[in-house]
């Protein structure tokens, strides 16, 4: 019974808006965590997973406030705690780890001092010893040059590394218990095998207790011994990981499985030659002194998508906005229907800016909170197709309606609409010009999975009903492999392999693509394992993404790299009798399988 | 989706804003001023230049309410004639300072490149210098006038202005709706206007009050000076350097009008942090108190 590191009973947290009452986040949630066992929380975005990994320190975010039951970390209840003697367990017997590293490190000063911060404030070691726990942790969590990655600055390591080092600093006082709230959500695919299995490993060779939480089941099939699944700050089920995946109870769960598992679409066998709406013509561009994008080549078929995918940074957004005329090109073109467009949107045409609508990321940010939906969905209406009063007013309800939105939200500010419900007037903001390609920039990523798979669903029908184009950029596979009918791999700037999906998702494959496909979490127990193990993980983890002119840009982590050739001259683009081109030095018969 | 926990409607930057004591008695005292600015003239006992007794300097309740200043005129009434002047003038420099600041600010974060390095260029320059020299500059050589006064000291804290509502301008033209009304291929009035104007209210707000006090403060300086309002009109500026040698000889005739200036400028800024801690939800003190 000792080993017990934490519970937590009947836990009960509100939370009051500005000026308002309380309103609970939390109720009744109960939970218990032994030493060795990692135990996940997952939920959607507002299910309450934070709050309760917070409460588990005794905490509760400003606005917030536990009302109700107890935390018991190592027999003590904390919150009958004075809050000095609270605070000096914090880092000590429980330590946090938060979602984006970037933000938790202090940019102005060296990790190693941040890493040894904790112990020297609470006293726990003396500079010598805290700079040696340090090291050994940076060892542990198989950090690139343990000797002297502390004295760099946060800016100086990339962003995988820097989530380790966030770790370190967590693990530096030896707690008892860990919480990980959401620590590789904001990381690509391959860098999140490294943290995964540094984070797994650490976790086994200390024995500490931990609290993984997340959204994401196949991480947490990696990660969890127990899970507890969260809706509306309640727990719906809770069990053993591997029952939880293979026989979910509650019908929650069972969607939440649902949304993740891959959908199997059927292929369309007619071999289409449909006529390009849009195409990007060797399209060079960046910023200032930077390159991103490098004789990038793309064409968008009527009524198809198209799905971009690459991980950040590679210039996936940058060629949309190239597309939309935002950013410059320093060389190709833009084509419309055939028709070469002026570059930057000032120089556009109605007709062409029409014709070419782009969708940003964030919901959030891409609709004016100062102006209602009616004006939002209104000014392309007027502004293209100089639509006013009645009519205007009409067609924007058939617009909400074309969302699935109802007609009365008309007079609603963004403030007041879901993540979900913000995405679809993005949308219908852009099917307002009646265009006939749709460029859609991570449009699902900030989206929970169940939302996020409405969403998919509502472009597939738009697709098919109002045969608009869709260029779908994301960095989510499983998304772009059930959604698109071509697919494009951005890597550094450059295209590595292109053609229609069922080409794109068999071999032979770009051995980027292969890295990239090996790297998307799977739905079972002991996957992090197998492929941390790779080759070609090995390889591509020694050393970063490199944006380059010269050879190709992936020969830095390729396992097939030759030497000379790769490095240095540009690889050819070998082309498939199915449409597939790859660029590769590597003969056809060759290529990873 | 649930559509439950969701904000109120925030249809204007003024929506749903509460009230504390402070902001209570701030704003009560402003209206008070504001009031006295429409009527003082015809609540003053005494004409605005009418010297009532022969005893210059009279304590308070000897000559009139508030007592004689330095000519014998009496203290209140020309308090009361001096709302006007005061608040008028600073309202008038502010909106001047406005119309000025934030149209150029807005243009340089929009248009960028040319534009921007020019203006931004004057507008330092102008910084550079102490603002109260170079209006002293300024009025040295045009004369005193109101005109000139309203107009220099306007441009001069227009300097600020600027800065402000380039810097928000920046930030608010760089969001995703900007972009996407650039897409669009709104043109920069549109975007000026409709996009960023909208978004920047509440701080401009905020920062207009606080201007609307540096020139209650900056006119009341110069009036001081001499180079402001001239005599025989009132002005509480004006009020403090005529009455100035008063202090010596025991009258308040300098103070009452300096306390006015305080009241007013502290008020403001009381009624701003308010406004602004109310943008951001809860006040301070309303924080501790939970």
């Amino acid at each position: 019974m000792t080993d017990t590191i934490l519970s937590i009973t009947d836990l009960d947290v509100r939370g009051r808006p500005p000026g308002g009452t309380y309103v609970p986040i939390v109720t009744g949630v109960s939970l218990s965590v032994k030493k060795g066992e990692v135990l996940a929380l997952i939920g959607e975005s507002g299910s309450g997973k934070s709050t309760i990994s917070l409460a588990a320190m005794g905490f509760a975010r400003p606005g917030c406030r536990i009302f109700g039951g107890q935390v018991v970390l190592n027999g003590r209840d904390i919150m009958t705690l004075a809050p000095p003697e609270r605070h000096s367990l914090r880092g000590r017997e429980v330590a946090y780890v938060a979602q984006s590293a970037a933000a938790s490190f202090n940019p102005a000063i060296r990790i190693g001092k941040q890493v040894t911060e904790a112990p020297l404030w609470h006293g726990t070691a003396d500079a010598a010893t805290a700079a040696n726990t340090a090291f050994e942790l940076y060892q542990k969590l198989d950090l690139p040059d343990p000797e002297h990655i502390g004295s760099r600055f946060p800016h100086q390591v990339s962003g995988g590394q820097l989530q380790r080092l966030m770790a370190a600093m967590a693990m530096s006082c030896g707690p008892d218990l860990l919480i990980l709230d959401e620590p590789t959500t904001a990381l690509d695919v391959t860098t999140q095998i490294e943290v995964l299995k540094a984070f797994k490993s650490i976790i086994r060779e200390q024995g500490t207790a931990a609290i993984y939480v997340t959204h994401d089941l196949s991480v947490v099939a990696q990660m969890a011994d127990r899970i507890l699944v969260l809706k509306d700050g309640a727990v719906v089920e809770a069990g053993e990981t591997d029952q939880i995946i293979h026989a979910p109870q509650h019908a929650y769960t069972k969607t939440l499985m649902d949304a993740v598992t891959p959908k199997v679409r059927p292929v369309q066998a007619e071999p289409k030659k449909p006529e390009i709406v849009l195409s990007a013509r060797n399209i060079t561009a960046g910023y200032g002194a930077t390159t991103i994008l490098r004789n990038v080549s793309v064409d968008v078929p009527k009524g198809t998508v198209v799905g971009v995918i690459g991980e950040s940074g590679c210039g996936k957004s940058t060629l949309a906005r190239v597309i939309a005329g935002l950013t410059p090109t320093r060389e190709g073109e833009t084509q419309i229907e055939g028709k070469t467009v002026a570059p930057s949107v000032g120089a556009r045409d109605k007709a062409t800016l029409r014709d070419c609508q782009i969708v940003f990321q964030m919901a959030d940010t891409a609709l004016n909170p100062r102006m209602r939906i009616r004006d939002l969905l209104g000014r392309p209406l007027r502004f293209y197709h100089s639509l006013k009063g009645r009519a205007q007013v009409d067609r924007v309800a058939e617009l909400l309606t074309l969302v699935d939105l109802p007609p009365e939200f008309a007079s609603r500010y963004p403030g007041e609409l879901s993540g979900g419900q913000k995405q679809r007037v993005n949308l219908a903001r852009a099917l307002a010009a009646d265009p006939k390609v749709i460029l859609c920039d991570e449009v699902t990523s900030a989206l929970d999975t169940v939302v996020a798979a409405g969403v998919i669903a509502l472009l597939n029908d738009l697709k098919d009903r109002l045969g608009v184009s869709f260029m779908f950029i994301s960095h989510d596979l499983s998304t772009v492999s059930s959604f698109a009918d071509d697919v494009v791999v951005l890597y550094a700037g450059r295209v590595m392999e292109k053609g229609p999906a069922a080409a794109v998702f068999q071999p032979p494959f770009h051995p980027y693509t292969k890295l990239l496909l090996a790297s998307v979490p799977e739905m079972r127990q002991g996957w992090l394992e197998g492929v941390a193990q790779t080759d070609e993980a090995r390889a591509a983890s020694a050393s970063g993404v490199e944006l380059t002119a010269k050879g190709c840009p992936f020969a830095n982590r390729c396992i097939h790299a030759m030497r000379d050739l790769c490095e240095t001259t540009t690889p050819p683009d070998l082309v498939f009798p199915d449409g597939l081109t790859i660029a590769c030095h590597l003969a056809p018969d060759a290529l990873p399988t | 989706m649930s559509d439950l926990d969701i904000p109120a409607a925030r249809a204007s930057v003024f929506a749903g804003l509460r009230l504390t004591k402070t902001a209570i008695v701030a704003g009560s005292i402003l209206l008070l001023w504001v009031f006295l600015a429409f009527f003082g003239p015809t609540l003053a006992p005494h004409g605005e230049a009418e010297i009532i007794s022969t005893k210059t300097f009279a304590p308070i309740g000897e000559g009139g309410l508030l007592g004689t200043d330095k000519l014998g005129r009496d203290v209140f009434s020309r308090l009361l004639y001096g709302v006007r002047t005061t608040l008028v003038l600073a309202l008038i420099t502010t909106i001047i300072a406005f119309a000025a600041g934030v149209t150029l600010g807005f243009a340089a974060a929009i248009l960028r490149g040319w534009f921007d390095i020019v203006v931004s260029r004057i507008v330092e320059a102008f910084m550079a210098f102490p603002s109260t020299l170079l209006a002293l500059v300024v009025i040295g050589a045009l004369g005193t006038s109101i005109p000139v006064l309203v107009c220099t000291v306007g441009l001069v804290l227009s300097t600020g202005v600027f800065r402000v509502s380039r810097a928000l301008g920046m930030d608010i033209g760089v969001m995703d709706f900007v972009n996407a009304a650039r897409a669009r291929g709104e043109g920069a009035w549109w975007i000026l206007s409709r996009e960023v104007l909208p978004n920047a209210m509440a701080p401009l707000i905020a920062e207009f009050g606080l201007r609307f006090t540096f020139s209650i403060l900056f006119l009341s300086g110069l009036s001081f000076l001499g180079l402001g309002v001239q005599e025989p009109a009132a002005d509480w500026g004006l009020m403090v350097q005529e009455n100035i040698g008063g202090l010596f000889l025991g009258s308040s005739a300098a103070l009452i009008p300096a306390g006015c200036i305080a009241s007013l400028t502290i008020c403001m800024n009381l009624l701003v942090d308010w406004f602004q801690q109310r943008q951001q939800g809860e006040t301070v003190l309303e924080k501790i108190d939970q």
